[in-house]
């Protein structure tokens, strides 16, 4: 916010030529909290319910913390250092659960990020019964994710599903295990999860690509440049901005994967499809043991937010 | 872990939207402004005189059983001027994690049914209160119940429990199927040769006899039950150290994965699978809730019944869970809502007979005995498993265990490990998950 201050300042020593710069520069000289007043009505609500949250939770991943036994005793680090330390009981439980999450981060975001674009572009021309077809490959998103995961695990059960039977009638194979067995299990949780959120991103995408002038696509095609060419040259730069979102809450989405795994494989083979925020879920609500979720927690949202510095830093250096 | 025994119910909570609470309140009838406040404390159930009380009751019975327990409610109500019991009704697994909390800011119930391997968790995080004095004014003991449910409502030799029910597995048999195959759909197979010879029949005649289930619903229960039939048990006597490595539990485990190698079972069942294929007749037996039978009563194609496990190994034995009242501490102790709360335990214990035309065998060994019990044939068919029920053990902190267990048998039956190396990793784990829960609540 000092920054915000700062530049205005900086500014009105400029040469005054447009009005606005210098009413800010006033309004600065009159009155120092006007901006935080102005950001007074979000910032109580992040306040009260984001950072006071984050930073409690963070004291309260310092210790054995249970909501009803009387003792919480203080172990510094030493949740963190279980979530490290071999011979710990989660020890084994947390780091499948982040292989869990890691794999279907690592498929599903790729997927998520091309096919939504393909649609866009696609759902993009103008043809006859467009806006059905924007409207119908949207539709899944609509669904709950209690809905669509009944729905799958039935469609995909190895031995009664419609899957294999169809599969059968085509002459493939009509036994995998698309929800008891990897890696068939992780083709159904992300294939399951393209299905069910890649028109939510079609939609951000087709928002972007009418922002691009139609003057650049022109420009392009009078100097010779082709399909291809342009989709590069053109499309592509103008979505740079609206990429970098999409690969981002994608991420975040992703790694936030916690129904389609409890409904649909149950955490089977085992527990190998169990996810991190299952993970935690468990630890804190089911074995009440809230210092070891908020470690969890912490340690996540810290790994989270180095993949999206890498991720701000990749695009940036691109426009560079 | 949450144990959620309605598995099917649990399907339809998620479909209809998680979390959602059906709060029903019956109030009772006014007046009954009695001031007398002498023997405030109760005297364990008995009768309540003192001033009107409102008692909050949770529990999770979101199916056809939520309504016949509601209607039980109101009826206690009519007959007690001076008690107003209302029922909020959560999933079960929402339940167990809302409890602690609600109860720890002041927002708890005043009475909570709960299932018996959860009473040991919540009585050493101290949200119920010891019920030994109930117990003995009503002269209740281990005689007028089954005593294997009864010893349940133990934890450190006290009394948190006042047990409601049993529901344990039971056999299903389709008839239909059986008639099929050859088989005499009256006589389902009671030992370990009869239902391998009954197997051997339908598989000649192309049926898949009895689906493995990996999951916990009802695969893992169904071990549970094997494993006990071998003469294993979970835990050691203390709960201290995990046993479901033993022989008898390897063997139990081999037994049952066998049968998707020799073709009884199709490997990879899915949840719910094998019993979506029992009622459209493609495998011909089930071990299944006792919750089953009002669903399979309301699918009048399905030709079925129900007997108790047979049994395969050395002695009978059957996995069962049980819901017992508890009374919620509260900050402010109030006198007369406990007194209120123990009256009611107590008359509803003894109503207990409407509560098993919800599908479960009453824990009172009167209202068992009783003939309109015995009109209810087919919860009251398996009754006689009571008397050989497995328990889950009293241990604070066993859901996380109990969950590596059945994870263990999921991959021992999806064939991703052999039973003995699954089970030895199982094990492994349970080992330090108990150690863990003891230093938590320091036993």
């Amino acid at each position: 916010m000092a920054d915000v201050i700062e530049a205005g300042a900086a500014r009105d020593g400029a040469p005054p030529t447009v009005a606005p710069t210098r009413r800010r520069g006033a309004t600065e000289r009159g009155n120092r909290t006007t901006p935080y007043l102005f950001l007074a009505p979000y910032l109580i609500l992040f306040g009260v319910f984001g950072l006071a949250p984050i930073l409690f939770g963070v004291w309260i991943s310092l210790h054995q913390w249970d909501l009803q036994l009387p003792n919480r005793p203080f172990v510094g680090i030493g949740n963190y250092r279980d979530l490290f330390s071999s011979d710990s009981a989660i020890y084994g439980d947390w780091w499948s659960s982040v292989r869990a999450t890691g794999i279907f981060t690592l498929f599903s975001v790729p997927l998520l990020v091309v096919i939504p674009l393909g649609l866009a572009l696609l759902l993009n021309r103008s043809f006859p019964g467009r806006t059905f077809f924007r409207a119908a490959f949207f539709a899944p998103y609509v669904l709950g994710v209690a809905v669509i995961g009944l729905l799958w695990r039935f469609l995909l059960d190895a031995n009664l599903g419609l899957v294999n039977r169809l599969l059968g009638v085509v002459g493939l194979p009509s036994d995998t295990p698309w929800v008891t067995d990897v890696p068939w299990a992780w083709v159904s949780l992300v294939g399951v999860t393209v299905w069910w959120t890649c028109g939510f991103n079609a939609v951000i995408y087709l928002a972007g690509l009418q922002d691009i002038p139609a003057e650049l696509y022109e420009a392009a095609k009078v100097d010779g440049a082709g399909a291809w060419d342009r989709f590069r040259h053109v499309t592509i730069p103008g979505l740079r901005p609206v990429m970098l979102f999409v690969f981002t809450t994608t991420i975040l989405a992703s790694a936030n994967v916690f129904g389609q795994a409890f409904l649909i494989t149950q955490g089977a083979p085992g527990e190998q499809t169990r996810t991190v925020v299952w993970r935690i879920v468990d630890e804190g609500l089911r074995d009440y043991d809230a210092g070891r979720a908020a470690a969890m927690s912490v340690f996540f949202a810290l790994m989270l937010a180095v993949v999206s510095v890498v991720n701000f830093r990749l695009f940036r250096y691109r426009e560079d | 872990m949450i144990q959620n025994e309605m598995s099917r119910r649990r399907l339809l909570g998620l479909g209809l939207g998680l979390g959602a609470a059906a709060t029903l309140t019956l109030s009772g009838c006014g007046g009954g402004s009695s001031s007398d406040s002498s023997g405030a404390s109760g005297n364990g159930g008995k009768d309540y005189t003192g001033p009107k009380v409102d008692l909050k009751l949770w529990n999770g019975f979101t199916g056809g059983d939520g309504d016949i327990f509601k209607a039980l409610v109101q009826q206690f109500n009519g007959e007690h001027q001076n008690i107003a019991v209302s029922v909020i009704t959560y999933q079960w697994e929402d339940y167990y994690s809302k409890l602690p909390g609600a109860v720890s800011s002041g927002n708890g119930p005043d009475i909570a049914v709960m299932h018996m391997d959860q009473l040991a968790t919540f009585a050493a995080r101290g949200t119920i209160s010891e019920l030994d004095d109930v117990a003995k004014t009503l002269e209740l003991s281990e005689g007028d119940f089954a005593p294997t449910v009864w010893k349940g409502g133990l934890y450190n030799d006290k009394r948190y429990g006042i047990p409601l029910d049993m529901h344990p597995l039971g056999f299903y048999y389709n008839k239909a199927v059986m008639q099929k195959a050859g088989l005499d759909p009256e006589k389902p197979p009671t030992n370990r040769d009869e239902y391998t010879a009954a197997l051997t029949e339908l598989k000649k005649a192309g049926v898949q006899g009895f689906w493995v289930s990996p999951f916990q619903f009802t695969g893992g229960m169904t071990f549970y039950s094997l494993l006990h039939q071998w003469g294993g048990t979970l835990f050691d006597a203390e709960v201290a150290k995990a046993t479901f490595n033993s022989d008898p539990a390897v063997e139990a485990c081999t037994w049952l994965v066998d049968l998707i190698k020799q073709g009884h079972s199709p490997a990879n069942v899915g949840q719910d699978a094998d019993y979506l294929a029992f009622k459209s007749g493609k495998n011909a037996f089930t071990w299944n809730g006792i919750w089953q039978i009002n669903d399979l009563k309301k699918s009048p194609n399905v030709q079925w019944g129900v007997a108790p496990l047979p049994q395969i190994g050395s002695q009978k034995a059957a996995w069962a869970n049980s819901h017992n009242f508890t009374i919620v501490k509260q900050r402010s102790a109030n006198a007369n809502k406990t007194a209120g709360a123990k009256v009611f335990i107590n008359w509803l214990s003894q109503h207990s007979l409407d509560w098993a035309k919800g599908g479960q065998v009453p824990a009172r060994k009167a209202v068992r005995e009783s003939s309109e019990f015995k009109g209810l044939t087919e919860v009251n068919a398996l009754a006689p498993e009571l008397e050989y029920a497995a328990f889950p053990p009293a241990a604070p902190g066993l859901g996380e265990v109990m969950l590596t267990f059945y994870s263990a048998f999921n991959e021992a039956a999806l064939g991703k490990k052999s039973p003995k190396q699954a089970l030895d990793d199982g094990v492994t784990k349970a080992n330090k998950q108990l150690e863990d829960n003891r230093k938590k609540y320091g036993n």
